[in-house]
This record gives C-alpha cells, sequence and structure tokens, in this order.
C-alpha cells in the first residue's frame, strides 16, 4: 500500500501543520512517512506545496511523480488546480472553497469551481463555514484534514488522537474545536461521496 | 522503535549531538537555517554546548577552527553561497593540522527555491582537497555527520557535508545510536598546527597531498561507496549520488533489468571502483543532483569507448532540482500511462502566485516613503540587498534595482556614485548589515561619496523565518557613528502609514546631503512580533 498526497495553498495558511497532523497519525499506525516542505522565501504568500508520502514499505524519494498523486489536498481552489498533472487516474481532489485573493489576475471564481468539479472525485468544502460551526474560524486546516481523513489509509481514530496530540499544550476546549472541525470536515466527505453514488 | 521524525537539518544537528560537538556556528540562510535552530532547541542550558549565530560564515568558520585548536568537536553550518564568505579561512583550514573534528555542513538549493544561485559544493571540497560526504536520507545524514567528525580527526582535515534543499527540508524517521562524550579541552601541541607561513604552508601542502592519496584508498572501501554490480548483459551502468540515487530506486523496478548501480556516498571519487564499473558496460548513467561533478570527472579516468551520459549530453537536465520524472526519461522510461481528464484546461494558464512582503510588514511602508521622496528626481539608483526587502524590486514598490550578495548595496551604491550616479540609495537590513554592511560602510565614509543608506531594522533576520541578530536593535547605531557617520546625518524614522508624509521628508533632506547618510527605519517584524506576543499570552 502507498498513499501520495500532495498538499498545497497559499503561504501562511497552515499547509505544513497539515502536513504534520497526517504524516503523525500515519506513523501512530506504524506506516512510513516521507513528507517534503517549503521554508524560506516561498512561504510569504506565495503559492506553498508540500509533499507527504505514506507507505506500508520504504519509500525511496520525497518528492511525487506526475500522475502518481492519490489525492490533491488544497487549503485554496487555485492551488488545487497548479498540480492536477500529479493526480493519478483515481486520485481525488480535496479543497476549500476559500479563495486568497492576493495577486492581481485571480481568475474567475465561477471558472476555478467548474474547473476543480470537472474532475470525477472532487470535493469542494466551504471549510471557513464549517470551521465556524466548530467554534473557531482558526480551524479551518482541521476541517480539510477530517475531509482529507475520508480516503486515507488511517483510522479515524488515530486521527482524532493525532489531533489531540497537536492541540495538547493549548487547553481542553481548544482540542475540542477541533475535534469538532475534525469531524465536520470528515461528515462532510462522507455524505458528498453519498451524493455521488446516490 | 526508538526514533524520531525529523528534517534532513535535525538529524545532521542530532548526528552532531551524538557525535559529542562542543560547538556549533552558523549564520541562517534557506535552506541550512534549521541545523542550528534545532541545536538551540534541545541542548539542554547546563550542558555546556553552544549553537551560536554569528555575524557571518567567514566568523562561524573562523571560530571553528579556534574552537578545534583546542580539541573540541565543532560544527558550522551555512548554505551554499555562504561557503563563498567562508572561502578564506575554508581554503586555508585544509593544510593546518586540524583537532578536535571540525565538519561544515554547507546546504546547496538547487532548483533555486530561495537563493540567488545554484551552485554545487562538492567543487569546493575538490578545490581545497578535501573529503566530503553526502548522505541521500535523513539516516545518512544523522550517521555521516558522526562519521565525518571520525574522519575528521583521524586525518586532521575539515570535512565537508554536503546537503541539498530537498534533504535538508524533508522530514522521515532516524534511529540514532548511542551518543559520544564530548572531548575535553586540550591546547593543540605542534608549534605549526594552526599557523600558514609560506614556510610553513609549503610542507604541510606537501603533506596535504600525499593525505590525499590516502582519503582516495579510503573512497575505495566498500561501506563508504557500494558498488552493486547488475545484468552482465544490462545496456548501461548506473552511477547516482546524493538524492539522484532515491529518484533512480523510484524508477528502477520498470527497467525490466538490473544495471550495475555504484552508489557515491563520499568523495573523493573511487577510481578503481569506477572501472571496475566501466570495465563491463558501454555506457554509463551518472545521476547526481547539482552540477555535472562526477560526469566531469569520469571522462578523465575511462577510456573513450565507454559512453558518459548525464548532465552534459543533455539526459539530465543542465540546472534545477532533480526529480523522479526526469530520471524516468533519462532512463527512457515511458510516460506513466495514468492521467486525470482534461477538465481544468478550460481554464486559461493559472496566474503564478509569487511571494511577497507580508500584510503590514514595515518595509512596506519604508518602500512607500523612499518610492515618494525619489520622486522628484528622474533619474536616481537604489540598490538592494538580501532579505525579505529583497521582494522590494517586484510590483507594486518596485523599489529596489539592485541584488548582488550580502552586503553589496553599500559597496554598490558607493561605485555607483563614483562613478558619477546621483542621488544613490543603499537598501540594507540590519542582519545583513552586520553581515557584511560594515565594511562597505567603512569604505563609504574614507571615501565620503554622497550616498544614503537605508538600514532596515527590524530586530531579526526575517527571511530566514526569525533567527534572533547578534545585536539587539538600536546597537548597531553605535557602530556607525565609531565608523565615521555624522551623528547629524545618522537619523531615524519608524515606518509606518501615518508616519508616510514625515519620513519621505526626512529621505528627501538625507538624499539632499552630499556626504554618506544613514537612515535607520526602526519597526519590528511582524511576524516575529506576533511569535513574541503568543509566546507573552502562554506565559
Ligand atoms: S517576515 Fe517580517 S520582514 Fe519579512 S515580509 Fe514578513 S513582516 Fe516583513
Amino acid at each position: 500500500m502507498k498513499y501520495d498526497i500532495i498538499l498545497c495553498g497559499v503561504g501562511g495558511q497552515g499547509v505544513l501543520s497539515v502536513a504534520a497532523i497526517i504524516a503523525r497519525a500515519a506513523m501512530m499506525s506504524g506506516l512510513e512517512v516521507r513528507q517534503s516542505e517549503v521554508h524560506g522565501m516561498a512561504q510569504r504568500g506565495g503559492a506553498v506545496e508540500a509533499d507527504l508520502r505514506i507507505s506500508d514499505g520504504p519509500i525511496p524519494g520525497d518528492l511525487i511523480a506526475k500522475g502518481r498523486a492519490d489525492m490533491i489536498l488544497s487549503m485554496e481552489p487555485l492551488e488545487s488546480l497548479r498540480y492536477v498533472d500529479f493526480l493519478s487516474e483515481k486520485g481525488s481532489v480535496v479543497t476549500s472553497d476559500h479563495c486568497e485573493i492576493n495577486i492581481p489576475d485571480y481568475p474567475e471564481k465561477q471558472a476555478i469551481f467548474s474547473s476543480i468539479s470537472s474532475f470525477g472525485r472532487a470535493l469542494t468544502i466551504p471549510a471557513d463555514a464549517l470551521a465556524l460551526t466548530a467554534g473557531s474560524a482558526r480551524s479551518a486546516n482541521m476541517v480539510l484534514v477530517g475531509a482529507a481523513s475520508f480516503h486515507l489509509p488511517i483510522e479515524f481514530s488515530t486521527m482524532e488522537e493525532a489531533v489531540r496530540e497537536r492541540f495538547a499544550s493549548k487547553g481542553e476546549l481548544i482540542i475540542e474545536t477541533n475535534l469538532k472541525a475534525l469531524s465536520l470536515g470528515r461528515n462532510f466527505a462522507e455524505a458528498g461521496s453519498r451524493r455521488r453514488s446516490g | 522503535m526508538d526514533g524520531y521524525v525529523l528534517l534532513g537539518n535535525e538529524a545532521v544537528a542530532l548526528g552532531a549531538l551524538h557525535a559529542g560537538v562542543s560547538l556549533a556556528y552558523g549564520y541562517p540562510g534557506t535552506p541550512s537555517t534549521e541545523i542550528i535552530e534545532y541545536m538551540q532547541q534541545v541542548i539542554e542550558p547546563k550542558s555546556g554546548v553552544r549553537a551560536q549565530w554569528c555575524s557571518n560564515e567567514k566568523t562561524a568558520y573562523e571560530a571553528a577552527v579556534g574552537a578545534s585548536a583546542m580539541n573540541r568537536r565543532v560544527l558550522v553550518t551555512m548554505k551554499h553561497v555562504g561557503l563563498n564568505v567562508a572561502a578564506d579561512p575554508f581554503m586555508n583550514s585544509a593544510i593546518m593540522n586540524i583537532k578536535g573534528g571540525v565538519v561544515l555542513a554547507v546546504a546547496d538549493d538547487p532548483g533555486m527555491h530561495s537563493s540567488q544561485n545554484e551552485q554545487d559544493s562538492r567543487f569546493y571540497a575538490d578545490f581545497a582537497k578535501l573529503p566530503c560526504f553526502e548522505p541521500h536520507n535523513q539516516q545518512e545524514a544523522y550517521e555521516m555527520t558522526r562519521a565525518a567528525f571520525d574522519l575528521s580527526e583521524r586525518f586532521h582535515v575539515p570535512v565537508l557535508l554536503r546537503l541539498v534543499t530537498r534533504l535538508s527540508h524533508s522530514r522521515a524517521i532516524v534511529r540514532p545510536n548511542p551518543s559520544r562524550d564530548a572531548n575535553p579541552m586540550v591546547k593543540f601541541t605542534g608549534k605549526d598546527d594552526f599557523i600558514t607561513l609560506p614556510a610553513t604552508s609549503r610542507k604541510r601542502y606537501a603533506e596535504h597531498l600525499e593525505l590525499y592519496k590516502r582519503l582516495r584508498a579510503y573512497a575505495e572501501s566498500e561501506t563508504v561507496n557500494p558498488l552493486k554490480p547488475g545484468d552482465t548483459d544490462a545496456p548501461f551502468s548506473v552511477i547516482t549520488s546524493g538524492l539522484g540515487h532515491n529518484y533512480f530506486e523510484e524508477n528502477a523496478e520498470d527497467l525490466g533489468f538490473s544495471p550495475s548501480v555504484l552508489h557515491v556516498n563520499f568523495y573523493p571519487l573511487p577510481e578503481e571502483k569506477i572501472r571496475t564499473l566501466a570495465a563491463g558496460s558501454k555506457r554509463i548513467l551518472c545521476i547526481e543532483e547539482g552540477y555535472p561533478f562526477i560526469e566531469r570527472l569520469l571522462r578523465g579516468i575511462l577510456p573513450v569507448s565507454v559512453t558518459v551520459s548525464g548532465k552534459l549530453d543533455g539526459s539530465l537536465p543542465p540546472s534545477g532540482e532533480l526529480n523522479p520524472d526526469i530520471v524516468r526519461t533519462a532512463l527512457k522510461l515511458p510516460e506513466p500511462s495514468s492521467k486525470v481528464e482534461d477538465g481544468h484546461r478550460n481554464l486559461a494558464p493559472l496566474p503564478g502566485r509569487p511571494p511577497q512582503l507580508c500584510k503590514g510588514c514595515p518595509h512596506r511602508d519604508t518602500f512607500k516613503a523612499l518610492n515618494t521622496a525619489l520622486e522628484t528626481y528622474e533619474n536616481h539608483l537604489v540598490t538592494g540587498d538580501i532579505g525579505c526587502y529583497t521582494l522590494g524590486y517586484l510590483p507594486p514598490f518596485e523599489a529596489i534595482e539592485t541584488g548582488l550578495c550580502m552586503g553589496a548595496s553599500i559597496t554598490m551604491a558607493r561605485g555607483a556614485a563614483q562613478a558619477g550616479m546621483y542621488p544613490v540609495v543603499a537598501v540594507i537590513g540590519d542582519s545583513t548589515f552586520m553581515h557584511s554592511g560594515l565594511t562597505g560602510l567603512a569604505d563609504a565614509v574614507s571615501s565620503s561619496v554622497p550616498i544614503t543608506i537605508l538600514i532596515l531594522d527590524n530586530s531579526t533576520t526575517a527571511m530566514t523565518g526569525g533567527q534572533d541578530t547578534i545585536f539587539e536593535s538600536k546597537g548597531i547605531r553605535k557602530v556607525v557613528l565609531g565608523l565615521g557617520v555624522e551623528p547629524e546625518h545618522c537619523v531615524e524614522m519608524v515606518p509606518l502609514p501615518t508616519k508616510h508624509e514625515e519620513n519621505s521628508d526626512l529621505l528627501r533632506r538625507e538624499i539632499e546631503y552630499k556626504g554618506v547618510s544613514v537612515v535607520f527605519a526602526f519597526r519590528e517584524c511582524i511576524q516575529t512580533a506576533k511569535r513574541k506576543h503568543t509566546k507573552e499570552a502562554k506565559a
């Protein structure tokens, strides 16, 4: 088994912390993990991408080859489109619907969303809205992790454990909020999949 | 299982600590920064072990040689371009009789993720005739750091550890070995161990050339540079180094045969092994990250009947980072068949999203004020430097026009002014100023050129993530005055939107002054300020 994820977004959105939580949960499940990340200049509001590779056997390299990614997990819809060449035939796109418009030539939102929905396995999540429901706008990333977890070869309870561990130092309230965000994301993805198959 | 998930850089740091390192020196530079940062996090305050930032790579390297003379093991860290700064002591230290192990970890940046050039530090090791290790995963980064210290003490030379961005900034599981105690402090005993005078240097250089032979013999050992024989009728053999090996492995099972593979972990190159590999092959494909270093040397080692392929014959691209797709093409494997539907192609080509100054960054207000101040001059030059503010070259500011290397804003401004240009403004950050702006300022004052130096003092080394500068903010002012800048032309402003008029007037006044003036723009980087705020809130 191997599962390759391309994580993307805009510098400052927390791409690396999303990667860290999934990586941690994979490790807790006894899997091998390699995670490649961006540092330095690239982070200042620019496009950010990280490769996360999970496997039950050795993983030679840090980078995902074209056409091999099992998932594109994006904090931003435009960014999710930047890496589609890497997606495998059966791969899924999971993206937040929040547009980060910090460039003058940002395309028409509608064009972006229709392009995303043209992929068979694409899910656009109102991550900000669901995060607010969970109790804090800042847990939008956990909504995305929850949605992604629906596809990942990791038990949901292990994901919960990783989230608990990640926020352990921040107090019970923040842990609860993030766990709630995680489940809301998960439920949204499950419902989405039922809608498609139904 | 006893392991940690570590960045390549963190693995180097842990390796050094477990090798009994007493000191670590460096200057922050992506992709090398996390080595010192990690050490600072995990070193126990009472342990006596220290990891410190220095004003630049040269001072860091020289401090390391001093510590080695006292028998301590010491790690020095920098990015590739930093080794240009430290090249002077590095080259000379090669012929010293190193006592405590000196390991120089240099992180190259193929693909220029956050650097002004690509350069390959293996050439520096070769230039100085020094040994070089090149790990290809995090576990090796840990183990080779330890091996490098042992080797440094065994052969009494500094050892270079070559890293690349993709290794430095990737995480994987590292399983450590029991750690070793630090060396005791013992002063060196050989009278000419740490001196370079022509007479001593000539003698030591002759010895160094002898030593190089021993290093070459060491490189032939199977544990250091493994050679794996493949099928006798394979159409080609492969030499890999660094991450090239990973991308080769990623594709190898699709080849349908197994080529003989020599993986180079250690330089100087194992020439005997290379000849053994070549004996059974007509063609050798060389997969290495960075410059065609091995590939070029191969041509001097092998008979012309063997075809050498790699970056020089176009089998691999001459620049940029390697990846599994590029190596797949070099292996002449077909592209993977799975392709997504073409839905996304309805969309016009996606716009790029370049990095930019953070919202609320003090440099934004400084650039706005500077642009306003310069509006009245038809012709002007603004020289820039290395830091977040280099982004001031891009729209919407387009405020700076040059960027050569650390400290060059001031020296280039001096040259331009003496060439007849007026007005000239040099823009430089506080950390960069301490790195190599000081000597340039001394030059400028000595020739009293009409330039304005704008020191963007945000109290941190922001671009690499906010490391402490060696002086607290405002401490630099004393240094500037000490170098002879007139006190009335060493002035301060606070870059804020509300002070735009005031600041642009102040800048215009200093630009009008026909001597060296220094304007400090004091305001903390908002990222560091935010972090401090969260820390205080927690405490
Ligand atoms: S990190 Fe600091 S100095 Fe750099 S752009 Fe952001 S606010 Fe400005």
